[in-house]
């Protein structure tokens, strides 16, 4: 059994310790807005925090989460109030909406470390996120928004 | 008042009501699945109405309204149900969206050969005047309800948002209060189109502040997905799939595989090994540790993708081998030959793979004969073929609840993600199995858009004029394995994979010839069919034209566009935002036009060229898109947007290679898409004519985005053509030595 926290509330999981933790927040915990993409850590899709900074989840072991804080999209904020939540709809940004949880998990880290980001800075943090729709520009935007507003 | 009344039940009975269209009637069924007729009967039982198929309106003021096609991030969950809200007057704040059952009767696109399938820009086009009929049928029902209740003539009412009202009395009802009754007149009102709205009078129709419906979920993780489906008892599902397609497993060693813990069962398939287990970690581990003996007679073996390319293009060269015309007016080879100067060049696309970011997946459960599929499927009629030819059962016994689609481009029209969860759910009788695809599986066992090789001769006399044009296209057919009746009915022309050749410049002659290929590996529908490849023929075809005459590209497209003001006003526009005759220092524009889809649509792009690495940068894109009826505006913006970044992640980066039958991609890692850091920034101007029908915008803004960036390089560097997508930095760089 491994414990840990996740979106605050502690679990006790029972798994193989190199299980990727997507699948036990995707399968066992049943909380479906983190994304199963590449598998191998270059997409994005599946970008949590593990104790506040954005990882990505299929790459990040069970054991490695042993007795730290996981949130997801589901726990980013109450009521999805998060500044970049808001900004993501004003902005409209999503389309298909696939990788959209991973890019808000992404985006959530830069603005904790650096609230008023550069345009050069949010593409730099943001450039391992892939969107297939071609997205990118409504969620750059956004950022600058959550930035502004947040 | 001249209608009578009828509890709800008896009216329900009907089994449609007529809607008039261009001339013709059409039958508007009430629905003929079990769920629908369900569901109204709910809603009646609760008090309340449900006027036709698409609408069934509470008590309590709530619309329910149909989408019938699928969302796969085009927006038509909200633009479809929009077209019903606009000519019934409802309060969209209250209307409530459903997506629709499997049942093309009822449900089907009466523009797209009448079945439930998602694609080829077809939805908003060929739904649009049905729903809005649905619409001001609605209507009429509504205002025959409170003209009963009112004692007052149909005449003297009018609407609001989500009410009737009465201006001489100032009395009015909710559609809620007039729903309560539960009572339909009879004879049901029919509606023709002198009952839609004057575009003047659009409440919804081409607003920019009605948000797309489904982006709050899609921030907040509740959006559900074909992969996120869960239901009870559920089992997961992989398959190990052969190496190269048309493989057989000849011997399966599943030893090791059948002790990883969780591990329910192996299941041999003929085309490949499938893993049953309690969870995705479990089938991942099994799948790994399967040690499987392939047959090696496939004849996919053969395939060598870069030695086809040059195969294709001898093929497109060689005159003496004929193809199956698509277009043959006047004596365009006669024309050529007898022409002052000729332009010849080949142009060669290489396969792409549509890498939607929600990997293949599928759910199924089959009990007895009947099959439940939850999907994210663009065609949920063919979804009920395949998963009965699957199950062993008949299309009528199957039950597709088609999901959210992490992104579709045409992948989602298939049926191999599909018949995985079928077979694999037949395994273990009435218990649901959800079969996820690696994103290896994915990318190497794509349906991907055709290799294909355009030869284009154009005859110019001595002013320069175009005497004849011939387009000669080199690939394998996808609608011969997925429309082989319509494929053989066209006489063997495939008219999807040669959409874009037949352009609206005028030509004086014009041959198009369709050199069907056979190699043997699938090929399929990507984001733009046909057009995405045989623009780049016509457009750089179009810039050597004007090259070769000393004229300006802008000039020459308005030339052979005379008589068609739409086509002319995009490319003017566009021109005109880009600042067409500006020169930039060290960098170059390029134009590329389509009428794709119904729409018109003109880009330019500025790039520039680091002739040492061959790498070309994209900096700007200014767009102009004629849509007809803009629906949602700000949503075509996004489309338009979101194909111009596929459009130019193909041209420059996507490549699917095949070596000996094995894709050589097969993750992110390998198959390169755009990513933010090489967007270009994107201007998109959306000028609607709302006196034209609503033309297609998922896709028409992908094909002119590459042969933009050619004839911007060109111009760039006095005159090197690419004519191989993707634009490979060696590839830019053999151009440049010539």
């Amino acid at each position: 059994m491994t414990a840990f926290t996740i979106n605050g509330r502690t679990v006790d999981v029972a798994a193989e310790p190199d299980t990727p933790l997507l699948w036990i927040i995707r399968d066992q915990l049943k909380l479906t807005g983190t994304k199963f993409g590449c598998g191998i850590a270059v997409c994005g899709a599946c970008t949590v925090h593990v104790d506040g900074e954005p990882t990505r989840s299929c790459q990040t072991h069970l054991q490695d989460v042993a007795g730290r804080q996981v949130t997801t999209i589901e726990g980013l904020a109450p009521d999805a109030g998060h500044p970049l939540q808001k900004a993501w709809i004003a902005e409209q940004a999503p389309q298909c909406g696939y990788c959209q949880s991973g890019q808000i998990m992404q985006a959530a880290g830069l603005l904790a470390r650096n609230p008023h980001p550069s345009r050069d800075e949010i593409v730099a943090h943001m450039d391992g996120n892939l969107c297939r729709c071609g997205t990118y520009d409504r969620i750059l935007r956004a950022i600058e928004r959550a930035a502004q507003e947040g | 008042m001249s209608e009578r009344l009828q509890p709800h039940a008896a009216a329900l009975s009907r089994r449609s009501f007529l809607v008039t269209l261009g001339g013709a009637g059409i039958a508007v069924a009430f629905g003929g699945l079990a769920s629908v007729a369900r569901a109204a009967a709910e809603v009646a039982t609760a008090g309340g109405l449900a006027p036709n198929a698409w609408v069934t309106i509470e008590a309590d003021g709530t619309v329910n309204l149909i989408s019938p096609a699928v969302e796969m991030g085009q927006g038509v969950k909200t633009a479809l149900p929009l077209l019903i809200a606009e000519d019934m007057d409802a309060d969209w704040e209250k209307v409530r969206i459903i997506q629709a059952p499997s049942d093309a009767e009822t449900y089907g696109n009466p523009g797209f050969y009448g079945i439930q399938l998602t694609g080829g820009s077809e939805t908003v086009r060929g739904y649009y005047s049905l729903l809005r009929l649905a619409g001001a049928q609605t209507r009429k029902v509504l205002l025959a309800g409170a003209a009963a209740q009112l004692g007052l003539p149909v005449s003297e009412l009018a609407t609001e948002p989500g009410r009737v009202v009465h201006a001489g009395s100032g009395r009015s009802l909710s559609y809620g209060q007039i729903a309560a009754t539960g009572l339909l007149p009879d004879p049901l009102p029919q509606a023709s189109e002198a009952d839609l709205k004057p575009a003047a009078q659009w409440r919804y129709i081409g607003r920019h502040d009605v948000d797309r419906v489904d982006v709050p979920s899609k921030v907040d993780g509740s959006a559900r997905f074909g992969i996120d489906v869960d239901l009870p008892g559920m089992l997961h599902g992989a398959v190990l799939r052969p190496p190269v397609p048309g493989e057989r497993p000849e011997r399966i060693d599943d030893e090791a595989a059948r002790a990883v813990k969780g591990i329910v069962g192996i299941v041999p398939l003929p085309y490949g090994v499938g893993i049953l287990g309690e969870s995705t970690d479990a089938v991942r581990r099994a799948k790994d540790a399967l040690v499987v003996t392939w047959s090696t007679a496939s004849r996919v073996r053969r395939y060598e993708s870069a030695a086809l390319a040059d195969a294709y293009r001898d093929v497109g060269r060689d005159l003496s081998r004929t193809g199956v015309p698509a277009r043959a007016e006047g004596n365009a080879p006669a024309a050529i030959a007898g022409a002052a100067r000729v332009i010849v060049a080949d142009y060669l696309t290489d396969h792409v793979h549509h890498a939607t970011m929600e990997p293949m997946n599928a759910t199924a459960r089959v009990s007895g004969d009947t099959v439940e599929v939850w999907a994210p499927t663009q065609g949920p009629t063919a979804t009920q073929r395949f998963a009965a030819a699957a199950a062993g059962t008949t299309p009528d016994k199957v039950t597709v609840h088609a999901t959210l689609l992490g992104g579709g481009f045409g992948r989602r029209a298939e049926e191999d993600f599909i018949t995985d969860a079928v077979r694999l759910a037949k395994e273990v009788e009435g218990r649901p199995v959800k079969v996820v695809w690696s994103r290896e599986d994915d990318v190497r066992h794509g349906k991907y858009r055709p290799l294909a090789a355009q030869h284009v001769e154009v005859g110019l006399d001595g002013s320069g004029n175009i005497v004849g044009w011939r387009h000669r296209v080199v690939a394998d057919s996808i609608f011969a394995r997925t429309l082989p009746q319509l494929f053989q009915s066209e006489g063997g022309l495939d008219t999807v994979v040669t959409d874009g050749t037949l352009f609206n410049y005028r030509v004086p002659a014009h041959l198009v010839e369709f050199i069907r290929q056979d190699s043997g590996r699938d090929v399929g529908f990507w984001r733009g069919v046909g057009y995405g490849q045989n623009n780049f023929g016509v457009e750089c075809t179009l810039d050597e034209i004007a090259a070769a005459r000393g004229d300006d590209p802008v000039a020459l497209r308005l030339e052979l566009l005379s008589g068609q003001p739409r086509a002319q006003k995009v490319i003017e526009a566009v021109a005109a935002l880009a600042d067409w005759r500006r020169p930039r220092e060290g960098r170059a524009l390029g134009l590329a036009y389509t009428d794709a889809f119904g729409a018109h649509c003109a880009e330019v792009v500025e790039v520039s060229l680091d002739r040492e690495s061959g790498e070309i940068r994209l900096h700007e894109v200014w767009c102009v898109v004629d849509p007809g009826v803009a629906v949602q505006p700000r949503n075509i913006e996004a489309q338009i947007t979101g194909a111009i970044v596929f459009g130019a992640s193909h041209a420059l980066y996507e490549q699917i290679n095949i070596v000996a039958g094995e894709v050589q991609e097969g993750n992110f890692d390998t198959y390169r898409i755009l990513r933010m850091s090489e967007m270009p920034r994107i201007h998109v101007t959306v000028t609607p004519t709302p006196e034209n029908k609503p033309a297609g915008i998922g896709e028409v803004g992908l094909p002119p985005i590459g042969p933009a960036i050619a004839n911007a390089v060109a111009r760039l560097t006095g005159g090197v053509r690419l004519r191989h997508y993707p634009f490979l930095p060696e590839r830019v760089k053999a151009a440049l030595a010539g």
